[in-house]
């Protein structure tokens, strides 16, 4: 037994504390297709003090740090890439508050997506938060710190924008708070104090995210589905202008995938709308499907699918099972949605090289500003072969989004050097700057964003 | 050895370890999965296991004690294939009954678990009490043998020698008899009826003790059974067919609706209470039967029922099942699935936490002192209650 391993049993207790083969190697994996890389321990925390002293003792022995929350990012990014502590926090899952009349809740970071969404159904069943379409153990905070997008990101915006105070772990031990809370206020608001800004996108090198107030949005009472296809990939940059220039829409999708067959080459769109009423939702419907597409229908350049109560969130990990292989990942990037167009024809073409039945989406993010667009590709598990074809779509993917003038979303270590390589001089010093102030035995997740 | 010869070798890496396995259907906490409730470290998870399987079988990672001891955790409790969205789901417990299975035909288990399975073989129980004492149950009723009558009532080793759950066994025989039931039992020559023999992977053991009890039970002509405890239930109903079991299979709960019903068993005492009932796993999962025990005890008069947040398909299994009520791989912690369970009962306010299995009733009894809600909540079995409310007891 070594020193590391009886000081993180002395922090925590022997439960959530191992150092054992099978804890190690289940740790060690990605979800997709990144090379594992073992931890040396693993501890699960329930409280921010247990992760102070974690991060202080790492400080101490300088071994690395890896933050874990849902463990779904599909990019590697919690892989122990130099092994060291590996810091599961699901464990801190308390839902601390939520503020009906300031429509906020507080959270410790291991809360997840399908639990937050149930306490608010059943406890606030006015309010809602912007779900992303991931399977719902992802945790609020993982979402949010890789810059994740949700069902109400087309009138929100990114869910990094929605975000009223943090509490962080710092790589030294110290802990800080951010927002109104910083000032023993309420975690109602993360204006108007200097931004700090450091810990969104940093893939967990600059510190630990313990506590996070988001905001909750009115859940109205009628929510649905409704679905529009197009066969012209050209006609969907001016179709979602049209649609979010309405301002009816909650969340707006536009996807093509190869399977079923049918679909293959055609453009779909599902549009969230919401109401309170039968009128409103009536209205809306006229503004969008009558008055908005009803154009692209005349001209039989397009057709209306229908319209379906209720949000029925997707179940991504089904793309694992394509190829009934329990594999998928995908590369997601920021883009302009002017780019939709060759996003899904480069696409369409990389995943036919390489074998892989296509499936593109683009999420619009904030009033059309910009679209999450992203590539899915499925692989067999248990087939070397098929994990690598899928790896190399990735890479190809990846230089793609950089080539479309796309900025690559939550990038693995292949996307963080080909983002690296392009930063502007005096940006890259500036995070090397903050990295080595933060950060100054370098144990916090290493091999992300390395190089800087 | 190699994961070729594994029986799901096509199906175990298709598991994306998406994590829906860890919830209850209405999505409240990632708690659901018995193991994964009580350590909260991802191998005990229902994907963790399905992936430590494979690289154990691949021969990526040795076997080790622990290693077992995470596969053996497993209630197979059926949450799991409740919520995981994929086509395979049917086959979870399945493949880690099967990766099991592949670890005893390697001589290759937990000590516990080897015990267990030796006491059944010696002494037809996993307590390893003599089989001469399984009828210690019946002392002071007058409860007769079976010798043709219509029901056989199998008791399971649970009701015939652990004590608290031997009330609930006299509780359902003195019913049986108030209702005028024509029923017998085994005593001492009953035997271990197998479910666990079966999760726990030992397939020769189970095949022995289901071809046994089948051949018994026929020999003595029964046709109609009613057991006690789901987990009898579910081996008699579901698994004994494969060795020619031709048997009307009842759990209890079922009968005494029907008793109520037609009139033969009056609960007009009542039940002055409010009570909480709690899901078995092989009774509502594995069985799908939900409605009948509520509607059994929404019969009796001044109980007051109310449910728990997590209940029917989103209940969260007591930790006894797949034989961890004496493994007991689950246990030494407020995080123990039967404390967070009797801690569920306790919010709602219930002074009562009604069960329908022996199991589940010694498992959340003993949580009840281990919380020290004593005095604050009883755990009784329905048998129990309706005996209560028949003026029976």
């Amino acid at each position: 037994m070594t020193a590391i391993y009886q000081a993180l049993v002395d922090i925590v207790d022997a439960d959530h504390v191992s150092d054992r083969p099978e804890e190690l190697y289940i740790y060690s994996f990605d979800l997709g297709t990144a090379e594992p890389h073992r931890p040396d321990y693993v501890v699960a925390p329930r409280t921010t003090e247990q992760v102070r002293e974690i991060v202080r003792l790492a400080n101490r022995e300088k071994v690395p740090v890896v933050p874990l929350g849902g463990g779904l990012s599909l990019a590697g990014l919690a892989v122990p890439l130099r092994g060291g502590i590996l810091v599961d926090l699901k464990r801190m899952d308390s839902i601390i508050e939520v503020n009906e009349k300031g429509r906020y809740a507080l959270l410790e970071c291991g809360v997840s997506q399908g639990q937050l969404t149930s306490y608010l159904a059943t406890h606030h069943p006015g309010l809602t938060h912007s779900e992303p379409g991931a399977p719902p153990t992802a945790t609020i905070a993982g979402n949010v710190l890789i810059h994740g997008q949700g069902d109400l990101a087309q009138p929100y915006g990114f869910n990094s924008d929605q975000v009223n105070g943090l509490e962080v772990v710092l790589p030294t031990g110290d802990v800080c708070r951010f927002g109104s809370c910083a000032i023993g206020a309420s975690w109602f608001t993360n204006h108007p104090l200097p931004d700090v800004g450091l810990f969104f996108g940093w893939c967990g090198t600059t510190g630990i995210v313990t506590r996070l107030s988001i905001r909750l949005y009115p859940a109205r009472r009628i929510r649905g589905i409704g679905q529009f296809v197009v066969e012209d990939e050209e006609l969907v940059p001016e179709i979602i202008g049209k649609i979010t220039r309405t301002q009816m829409a909650e969340d707006v999708i536009a996807y093509s995938r190869a399977i079923p067959p049918f679909g293959l080459g055609l453009q779909h769109f599902t549009v969230n709308i919401a109401a309170d009423t039968e009128k409103e939702l009536e209205f809306k419907q006229e503004i969008i499907w009558d008055d908005t597409l009803g154009e692209y229908i005349s001209r039989g350049q397009g057709g209306y699918l229908g319209f379906t109560r209720g949000l029925d969130h997707p179940q991504v990990s089904k793309s694992s099972d394509y190829k009934k292989g329990g594999g998928f990942e995908y590369v997601g990037s920021i883009m302009p949605i002017e780019r939709y167009p060759e996003c899904y024809r480069r696409g369409r073409e990389i995943s036919e090289r390489h074998d892989i039945p296509y499936t593109v989406t683009g999420r619009i993010v904030g009033v059309g500003h910009s679209m999450m667009f992203a590539w899915t590709y499925a692989f067999n598990r248990a087939d070397p072969g098929s994990m690598r074809e899928a790896r190399e779509a990735l890479h190809e993917t990846d230089d793609l989004v950089i080539e479309l003038g796309g900025v690559i979303w939550k990038p693995g270590t292949y996307g963080q050097q080909l983002i690296i390589e392009r930063l502007d001089p005096g940006t890259r010093a500036l995070m090397r700057r903050i990295k080595e102030v933060l950060d100054p035995e370098g144990i916090m997740n290493p091999g992300n964003w390395e190089g800087v | 050895m190699s994961i070729d010869t594994y029986e799901f070798n096509d199906l175990i890496h298709r598991c994306f370890r998406c994590g829906y396995c860890k919830f209850p259907t209405n999505w409240m906490d990632v708690n659901n999965c018995p193991p994964y409730a009580r350590f909260r470290m991802e191998p005990y998870s229902c994907g963790g296991r399905l992936w430590l399987t494979r690289a154990w079988l691949n021969e990526t990672l040795d076997w080790s004690e622990h290693l077992a001891e995470i596969l053996y955790s497993c209630t197979t409790c059926r949450n799991c294939e409740v919520k995981c969205p994929l086509s395979f789901n049917v086959n979870i417990v399945n493949m880690v009954v099967a990766a099991r299975g592949e670890m005893i035909e390697r001589g290759k288990v937990p000590q516990s678990v080897r015990k267990f399975l030796e006491n059944i073989d010696l002494h037809g129980n996993p307590y390893g009490n003599a089989r001469s004492r399984r009828d210690s149950w019946m002392e002071g009723t007058d409860i007769d043998r079976y010798e043709g009558q219509e029901y056989l009532y199998y008791v399971g080793c649970t009701g015939s020698y652990d004590t608290r759950a031997q009330r609930a066994a006299r509780a359902l025989g003195t019913l049986l008899g108030r209702a005028g039931v024509s029923f017998g039992v085994l005593g001492s020559e009953e035997n271990c009826d197998g479910n666990e023999v079966h999760k726990l992977g030992e397939a020769g053991l189970f095949e022995m003790l289901a071809e046994n009890n089948v051949e018994r039970f026929s020999s003595l002509g029964a046709k109609k059974i009613v057991t006690l405890s789901p987990h009898g239930y579910n081996a008699v109903k579901n698994l004994y067919p494969r060795y020619g079991g031709d048997f009307q299979v009842f759990h209890y709960t079922r009968l005494l609706l029907e008793l109520i019903q037609e009139g033969r068993l009056p609960v007009s005492a009542g039940f002055d209470a409010r009570v909480t009932y709690h899901d078995p796993c092989f009774l509502s999962r594995w069985n799908d039967e939900y409605e009948t025990p509520r509607r059994l005890l929404a019969a009796v008069p001044s109980l007051r029922l109310v449910e728990m947040e997590k209940n029917r398909d989103a209940a969260l299994c007591c930790g006894g099942g797949a034989g961890n009520f004496e493994i007991d791989l689950l246990g030494g912690s407020d995080a123990s699935p039967a404390r967070q369970r009797v801690r569920h009962a306790a919010e709602t306010g219930a002074t009562v936490l009604a069960v329908a299995c022996p199991k589940c009733l010694v498992m959340l009894e003993d949580a009840v002192k281990a919380e020290e809600l004593e005095g604050t909540l009883a755990v009784k079995d329905i048998a129990e209650i309706l005996a209560e409310a028949a003026g029976a007891h």
